[in-house]
This record gives structure tokens, C-alpha cells and sequence, in this order.
């Protein structure tokens, strides 16, 4: 297996997080040898503009289409972009996570997205979520399935911790009969029900006939006892994460990882990339945005360092924004995107995808970059070659995965 | 002993009158009488409003269902309650224009500018005043609209606000979204409630409010398009100024609005449009802007595209601004908006899973009556199936129908609303904060998480303690059992004995009588029982 450092500097490779916790989790302590892989996804919410995100510098076109909003070719004097490969380049404001590409741990996937014609934020989320594009019989999110078909089949080795999304209501991509939890803040969960867990479990016991409620209150009391036997908060961050919503996201997936509570799947959504009026280029209203996420995801690779060769970090967002700028120097609605794939076993320092280009025929529906790329084909290669589930087809429903298909993402 | 409801309607069934007014057109419909007329009583005060207060379960019944649904749908026909309307008086931005709340409560950015225009030097602390005042407005709103859930009388109305506030949902952290609020939900929102549907979207449409959310106040005809006019002013016109004062350069299209006004405002998603028709309705509706000197709707012709336009395989032949009230009339008479508003409106008042004979219905009135809301919402909530023991108790409470339940359940009078608006924000559903176009989701799932059922746990003691400081837990603690009279108030026509015995042994040790009976109200409020209506 390879290894590789996640830490930056060697400093803060002695940061250790050998402290014994108190208590051990049965499963775990009976597989000792085999380390927990945990998968993280991050939903960009309201359609980032992956045109931005990732540049295509090399295209005389995106300059063309975009005369208020580029972001400068690399070399340029003020706000230039981050050259990866001599043709794409990162906005400006990700550099945290430039340092990631270089040392062969981030991979970008680029005109990536849902093949659904749909530019509603509403249904284009619910088609990622669902991993269903145009299904929307589907009520499941496509991390649930995952879950079931996950190679760990014993029931009573499932932690209650097993999938977390940090937000008070569960995204719909978890979504389904397997358990999960929706934590918005992870010390008022562990503080509980003021009454005393014993009565709040016992009104949502079995006897409360409930069919719709029962099973997420008797969840809520099951995990708040496992936190509370190890708790994830004596973990310390070793990384300054942003002071934001998302910032605080990551950090506590960081923790609960740390804590060993039995994570194979965690959510975080961050916001704010809805950008139909004054977006700004290489400074501005989506920079604002890309820092956080940016900084949100450098300081978590930091903080968890070599548990990262455990941890696979999955970026995603609806659909893309409209290859040309609008009137109000903005983007509209588009179709396909850019997503990132980020941890120790990532094939990464490379740019995935075929790319098809932005000239006025290239483009799809003559506004939008073209599609090259099922997402679903990302996710399932994610779910093979991370989580090691190897029955893919009832994660996908109506879907043929081939697996001939696959990029070699994962090393 | 635990009964069943089942078990319970058996007992009740033999002692029941004929029933009257509502439940008997069931009856009358040849469907089973599914419920008793308590029962019945509990479910129409539940999905026509907050949930009941005290003795509002027993008022019901003796008016007679059917008279009480009847009065609903005409809200001014109800004597509106004294204390709400003295409370609402002191929130003296609620009567004002969106003209008056510029002028009174600007935003730091129109500040910044007044002071610049005014010549004189920028005062921070000044901006920082103006910035913070600018929310009074919204504050002011929120904390109404809670009295109102709380103690209004026409509480049929207050859901229908709540039910059009998210369905044509705009978010009040955008931008001046917050100073258009207030005309917003009071003359669109609140006179359109339960009038014609046609009449309400065009008021939207030309609402700042949503002209704002949406970007269509920024939305002008492409480059090179034909324009229906010139601009105004043009002798004084500067580059980057469109020559009207208060006007910001709109210099393109953008096509938010019309999508989401298909999407929806109207058709719903599979309801038969294309991306070509979202551009063809985007250029129809340039020109439809603010004007932001006086924070009112303003038709600009030298922004409207005048080219033809074809939509939904319609040509529409008006121009000007015509040419978007005249999309309005086809998508308000689509058959598709009256199955996608029908079908939500079921979903509200009825089950998660609307019942499709029960749709069809609700449609079919729709379409006969021109869109007349009141129409479609009388058949619904008279319907056999709003009477059906598959829709009793078969939806769970929004976080603010759960607060709202909560302290009309209690009948508790609650001064300051503040802490309860901030509740709400912990709950996920603060009022007026939804930002995506959607609105809040109406189905259980989106809010029987783990995570949200602890935090109502949470609330419930808090809500335990200050609530029962009151003249209500003295009402209570002078009664003779003091946790069936909270089982009673929360819980009509609900089978409580498991709460019951739960109660007791988590009061079990407890000597105050102050103790038990808020330990009572706490883990009512936290039951699965209680988060159902």
C-alpha cells in the first residue's frame, strides 16, 4: 500500500492522535488490522461555476465569452490562475488545495455531470442525490444504497455513526433504509435531550407504533450514547479551517473520524454558488465562495494528515453555469461540471475527462460546456475502488456501470 | 392498558349523533364515516390552522363542522381577535409601502449613496446604524406573522399566507428582498389567499419582491435584439447609466424568473416546456423591472425585447408589456398549473401521498372555476378523503406548525415572539429564510431526522419551563390532574395512555407539582404523538 504524508510540514507530522479512547467500538476492536475507510461528499448547492472553478486558459473562446468574468491566464500581472497541466488552470482562490495536485493527491474531473436536460436546481440535486437522472420514481439517495451494498454485511457491525451528514435535515443522498444521521452540530447532539436520554429513548421505543418517526429517534439516542462513550470533541483540530458553516462541517467529520465511531460515509453541503449577477472573476462574489471551500478542504486533508490514506473526499455540484457570461455579469443555469477527488488513494496530480471544447458548436445546446462524463460513473468508481463494493448496479438503478469506463482514479 | 384507535372509534362510533355540516357530505358521498365527529373536529383544526386550543375542539362540534370550515374560507367574515389586532398596531411598519420603508429604513448600500449624493464625509457608525435598522421591516413581519399563527382567528388564512408565502417563495436575505416584504405578503400574498389564481400570479410577477429574487429586475433584451422602446432621458444620458435615475445598467437577458415561473409558480416540472420556451418567456418579461427611487414595479420598453414570441406552441401576439400578462392567462389556464397547484394543495391539507381520485377532483374545480382558490380548497378540505382515517394524524408538523401547535395547545401568551423566531431558525424553517425557489418541503420525511427531533426535544423543556410560569401552569396545578389536563390541551382526540404511563415514571421522584407538570409538558411536546396533526 502506498503512504503518503498528507502533512504539510514535518512539524505537525508529530502531532500524534494515538490517544486511547476510552471506549472502543466492539467491531473495531475485533478487526484491529483493518482501518475504516470513510468516504466524504461535498455538495457545491446552486451549481458552482465550474468554468471558473477549474479554467480552460487555453481557450481563446472562454476569454471571448466572458469579458467581465475570466479569470486571467496563468503569468497574467493581477489575479492569474493556477497552471496544473499547461491547459486548466485553478481560480486563484483555491491555492490551498493547489498543493494537493502537486503531490499526486487531488484529481480534477472536468465537463462532468448529469446527462438530464433539466437546468431546475430543485431537480438537478434530487437527480445527483438519487444518482437517477431523470427517475424521479427514485426516492433513495444513492450514498443509502451504497451503504447496503456495502461489503461489511453483518448488521450488529454497523455503527450508528455509520453515515453522518453534518446539517439538521439529511440531504436526500443519504436518504433510504439504511440508517443515518443528520448532526447540525455535534456538541448540542452529544448534549441530548434535556430530560435525559432514558425518557427520550423510551418515547420513541417501539411501542410508539410509529413508522415514520420511530426509527430516526431510536438512531438519535443509539448514537448520542456511542459519542458519548468517545467523545470526537477531545480531538483537536492540527489546521485553522475557515470560520464558516462549512469550515465547521469539516471539521467535525475530521473529529468523528479521528474518534473511530464507525464513519464509512459523511455529507457536508456548502453554499452560495447561485451566481446569476455580478459572479467576479478572479476576485469577487464566487472568490469569496471558493476560499471557504478551498481553505475548508486543504485544512481538513491537513488536520486528518496520514488517516487521509483511509479517506476518500468527493466534490460535486448540480449542473455547470452557462459557458458565456449573462447580461448582469453573471451565469446562468448550465450543464455539465467539474468535480474534485481528494485522498490518499487518488490517482491525482492529474485532470480527468475528455474535453470537448468551447467553440459556439462544441457547446451543448450552443450555451453550455458539453458533457463527456457520467457522474454516476465517478461515484461508482469511487464506491469499487474506496469502499471496495463490488454489486454496483442496485447503487445505480436503470444503469449500466462499466467498468471498462473507469479512469484508474483510484491508484 | 393500551387501546388502539381502532378500539377507540368502535367506542365512540355507538354514542355519535347523525353527523352534520362537513362530515355528513361524506356520508351523503356513500364513503364510510371514517372518523367521529371529535375526531373530525381534531383534524380540520389541525390542517385549517395551528392546531386547537383549548376548548377550540368542543366550540367546533357544537357550531358544526361544516360551519366552521364554511367561516374559514371567509376570513373577514370572522371577528378578528382584539389582542392580536392591538399587538399588530405597535409593528408600525406593516401598513407601510415599499416606498415609505426606503425612504425609512435604507439599506447601508442606499445609505452610503445618500451620504455621497448629500456630499458631505462618509459616517461608518451612521452605516452601521442604517444597516442594522434596515432589518426592522422583516423583524417587524416575523414576529406578526407568528401572532398571527398564534392567535389569529382566521387561522384558515394564515395557512394559505404560510401555503403561497412558499409556494411563490422569495428569501429576505437577498439583497432589498427584506424592505419589499412587507407590501409583498400583505398586498399580494395576503389579499390573493384564497381569491382567483390568475389575479395572484400576476401579482407576483409584478411584485419587487420576486422581480428582485429572481433577477428579472436585471433581465433586458439581448445585444442586438429589437427593442420595444428608447430609453427615456436620452440627452442626459452617461455611459453606464441607463439615463433613469435610481436605475441600475441592465444590459442582458437572464432567464431565472421565467424558469422558475414554469417550473414552479405554474406548470410544475414535467408540466410540458422546454428550454426554448424559458427563453421565449425570459424575453417576453424584459423590461418588467423596479424602479428603485420608489421601490415599485416598472414597465421599461427601451429594455423589452419586442421580437415575437412563440410559447408552449402558442404565438403570442400581444407586445409590450401585454406580451407577458397574455403568457400569464395561458399558464394560469394550463391544464397542468391546475393539477400541479391542486395536487400541492392536497398535499398540504391532506397526506404526503395526495390521493389521486381526490387531485383529479381538485383540478377538474380548478379549471371549472378559472383558477377561484377558495373553490378548489373548499372541496378539498369537505372531501371524504380529508375525512379518512388514512389522513388523520398522517402528517407531520413543520417546525412551525409545531411550535405554533405548541403554544396555542397551551394557551400560552407569549409576549416577546423573538425567541421563538430564532427556535425557528434552529429548526431549519426560519420565516422568510428560505433561499432556494422552492420554498420549505411539505413532506415528513424532510423533517423527521434524527437531529431535528432531538432538537425539539430540546425546545420542548424550554418551552416546559417558560410557559408553564404563566397563569396557564397555574390553571393547570389547580386542577385535579394536572397531566391529563396537558394531555387533554395537547392531545384532543388522541390516544395518550403510553404518554401517560411514561409521564408518570419519568415524574417518578419528583415532588413539586411545579416539577412534574413541566416534565409533562416536555416530553408531550418531544412525543412521536405530538409531532404528528
Amino acid at each position: 500500500m502506498r503512504r503518503r504524508v498528507f502533512l504539510k510540514s514535518g512539524a505537525l507530522a508529530l502531532v500524534s492522535f494515538g490517544l486511547t479512547p476510552g471506549f472502543v467500538w466492539r467491531t473495531v476492536q475485533a478487526e484491529p488490522a483493518r482501518r475504516r475507510k470513510v468516504l466524504v461528499c461535498i455538495f457545491q448547492r446552486g451549481a458552482v461555476d465550474g468554468l471558473n472553478m477549474l479554467v480552460p486558459f487555453a481557450e481563446p473562446s472562454y476569454y471571448r465569452m466572458r469579458p467581465r468574468i475570466a479569470v486571467p491566464q496563468p503569468g497574467a500581472r493581477e489575479g492569474a490562475a493556477l497552471d496544473l497541466d499547461g491547459r486548466f488552470a485553478l481560480h486563484p482562490a483555491l491555492a490551498p488545495i493547489k498543493d494537493l495536485y502537486e503531490r499526486g493527491l487531488l484529481a480534477a474531473v472536468h465537463a462532468v455531470g448529469s446527462p438530464s436536460a433539466t437546468r431546475s436546481h430543485f431537480d438537478a440535486q434530487y437527480f445527483m442525490e438519487t444518482a437517477a437522472p431523470d427517475l424521479k420514481s427514485v426516492r433513495d439517495g444513492w450514498l443509502n444504497r451504497a451503504l447496503a451494498a456495502s461489503s461489511i454485511s453483518d448488521p450488529e457491525g454497523h455503527s450508528y455513526l455509520r453515515a453522518v451528514a453534518m446539517s439538521e435535515r439529511l440531504p436526500v443522498t443519504l436518504k433510504g433504509d439504511e440508517a443515518a444521521l443528520a448532526i447540525s452540530n455535534l456538541e448540542s447532539f452529544m448534549r441530548g435531550p434535556p430530560g435525559g436520554l432514558e425518557s427520550f429513548e423510551a418515547l420513541y421505543d417501539e411501542d410508539s407504533g410509529d413508522a415514520v418517526l420511530g426509527g430516526p429517534g431510536r438512531d438519535a439516542g443509539a448514537a448520542i450514547k456511542l459519542l458519548r462513550e468517545n467523545d470526537p470533541r477531545r480531538y483537536e483540530a492540527s489546521a485553522e479551517y475557515p470560520r464558516s458553516p462549512f469550515g465547521t462541517s469539516l471539521l467535525e467529520i475530521a473529529q468523528l473520524i479521528k474518534a473511530d465511531v464507525g464513519v464509512e460515509v459523511a455529507f457536508a453541503d456548502v453554499g452560495g454558488w447561485d451566481t446569476h449577477v455580478n459572479q467576479g472573476g478572479a476576485q469577487g462574489q464566487l472568490a469569496a465562495r471558493l476560499r471557504d471551500f478551498g481553505g475548508g478542504i486543504a485544512a481538513f486533508c491537513a488536520d486528518l494528515g496520514d488517516r487521509m490514506e483511509d479517506v476518500l473526499v468527493i466534490t460535486m455540484s448540480e449542473f455547470g453555469r452557462t459557458a458565456r457570461e449573462n447580461g448582469n455579469a453573471g451565469t446562468d443555469h448550465g450543464h455539465a461540471n467539474c468535480m474534485f477527488l481528494i485522498g490518499g488513494g487518488v490517482r491525482g496530480g492529474t485532470i480527468y475527462g475528455e474535453w470537448p471544447g468551447l467553440e459556439p458548436e462544441q457547446l451543448y445546446e450552443g450555451r453550455d460546456l458539453a458533457l463527456t462524463t457520467d457522474f454516476r460513473d465517478i461515484f461508482a468508481e469511487a464506491l469499487s475502488g474506496h469502499l471496495g463494493i463490488e454489486k454496483l448496479d442496485p447503487v445505480f438503478p436503470r444503469y449500466q456501470v462499466n467498468r471498462a469506463k473507469f479512469f484508474g482514479l483510484m491508484g | 392498558m393500551r387501546r388502539t384507535m381502532k378500539t377507540t372509534v368502535a367506542l365512540f362510533a355507538g354514542l355519535l349523533q347523525p353527523l352534520s355540516g362537513a362530515a355528513a357530505t361524506l356520508q351523503e358521498a356513500g364513503g364510510p364515516g371514517e372518523l367521529t365527529q371529535r375526531q373530525a373536529a381534531v383534524q380540520v383544526l389541525n390542517r385549517l390552522g395551528y392546531g386547537p386550543r383549548p376548548g377550540d375542539v368542543e366550540r367546533v362540534m357544537r357550531m358544526g363542522i361544516a360551519a366552521y370550515v364554511e367561516a374559514q374560507l371567509y376570513p373577514e367574515s370572522i371577528r378578528e381577535n382584539p389582542e392580536l389586532e392591538r399587538r399588530l398596531a405597535e409593528y408600525t411598519t406593516l401598513a407601510m409601502s415599499s416606498t415609505e420603508l426606503f425612504l425609512e429604513y435604507p439599506t447601508a448600500q442606499r445609505a452610503r449613496a445618500q451620504m455621497q449624493r448629500q456630499g458631505g464625509a462618509l459616517d461608518t457608525a451612521a452605516l452601521r446604524m442604517a444597516a442594522r435598522r434596515s432589518f426592522v421591516p422583516v423583524q417587524e413581519l416575523s414576529q406578526a406573522r407568528l401572532a398571527r399563527a398564534l392567535y389569529s382567528e382566521r387561522q384558515l388564512e394564515e395557512v394559505m399566507v404560510d401555503f403561497w408565502l412558499n409556494h411563490f417563495n422569495v428569501y429576505s436575505r437577498k439583497g432589498a428582498v427584506r424592505l419589499f416584504l412587507t407590501e409583498y405578503e400583505r398586498d399580494v400574498i395576503r389579499r390573493h389567499a384564497l381569491g382567483n389564481f390568475r389575479d395572484l400570479l400576476g401579482s407576483v410577477a409584478r411584485s419587487p419582491a420576486m422581480l428582485f429574487y429572481l433577477d428579472n429586475w436585471l433581465s433586458a433584451a439581448p445585444e442586438g435584439a429589437p427593442r420595444a422602446g428608447e430609453p427615456p432621458n436620452r440627452g442626459r444620458r452617461r455611459a453606464g447609466d441607463n439615463g433613469v435615475p435610481g436605475q441600475r445598467r441592465a444590459a442582458g437577458l437572464n432567464e431565472n424568473y421565467a424558469r422558475e415561473l414554469m417550473e414552479l409558480h405554474t406548470l410544475g416540472v414535467g408540466g410540458g416546456y422546454t428550454q426554448d420556451d424559458v427563453e421565449a418567456v425570459a424575453r417576453a418579461f424584459t423590461g418588467w423591472t423596479i424602479d428603485l427611487r420608489t421601490g415599485s414595479f416598472l414597465f421599461r420598453p427601451d429594455l423589452h425585447d419586442a421580437t415575437t414570441q412563440e410559447v408552449l406552441g402558442q404565438e403570442i401576439d400581444s407586445r409590450g408589456i401585454s406580451e407577458g400578462e397574455q403568457i400569464l392567462d395561458l399558464l394560469a389556464r394550463h391544464p397542468s398549473t391546475a393539477r400541479f397547484i391542486s395536487e400541492k394543495l392536497v398535499r398540504r391539507f391532506v397526506s404526503d401521498d395526495p390521493p389521486e381520485a381526490l387531485v383529479e377532483r381538485a383540478a377538474s374545480t380548478f379549471r371549472a372555476s378559472d383558477g377561484d382558490v377558495r373553490e378548489v380548497v373548499r372541496l378539498i378540505v369537505t372531501s371524504p378523503e380529508f375525512f379518512s382515517r388514512d389522513a388523520y394524524r398522517a402528517k407531520v408538523k413543520t417546525p412551525l406548525e409545531w411550535l405554533a401547535s405548541s403554544a396555542r395547545g397551551l394557551d400560552i401568551e407569549v409576549r416577546d415572539l423573538r425567541p421563538l423566531l430564532g427556535a425557528l431558525r434552529q429548526l431549519d424553517q426560519p420565516l422568510y429564510g428560505a433561499e432556494p425557489p422552492t420554498g420549505y418541503p411539505d413532506v415528513a420525511e424532510a423533517w423527521a431526522s434524527s437531529g431535528a427531533l432531538l432538537t425539539r426535544a430540546e425546545m420542548s423543556q424550554r418551552l416546559a419551563r417558560a410557559g408553564m410560569r404563566g397563569p396557564t401552569g397555574h390553571r393547570l396545578l389547580s386542577g385535579s390532574d394536572p397531566v391529563e389536563g396537558v394531555l387533554e390541551r395537547l392531545l384532543p382526540g388522541v390516544e395518550t395512555d403510553r404518554l401517560g404511563t411514561l409521564i408518570e415514571s419519568a415524574a417518578e421522584g419528583q415532588d413539586a407539582p411545579r416539577k412534574r407538570l413541566e416534565t409533562a409538558v416536555s416530553l408531550t411536546l418531544a412525543s412521536p404523538e405530538f409531532q404528528r396533526r
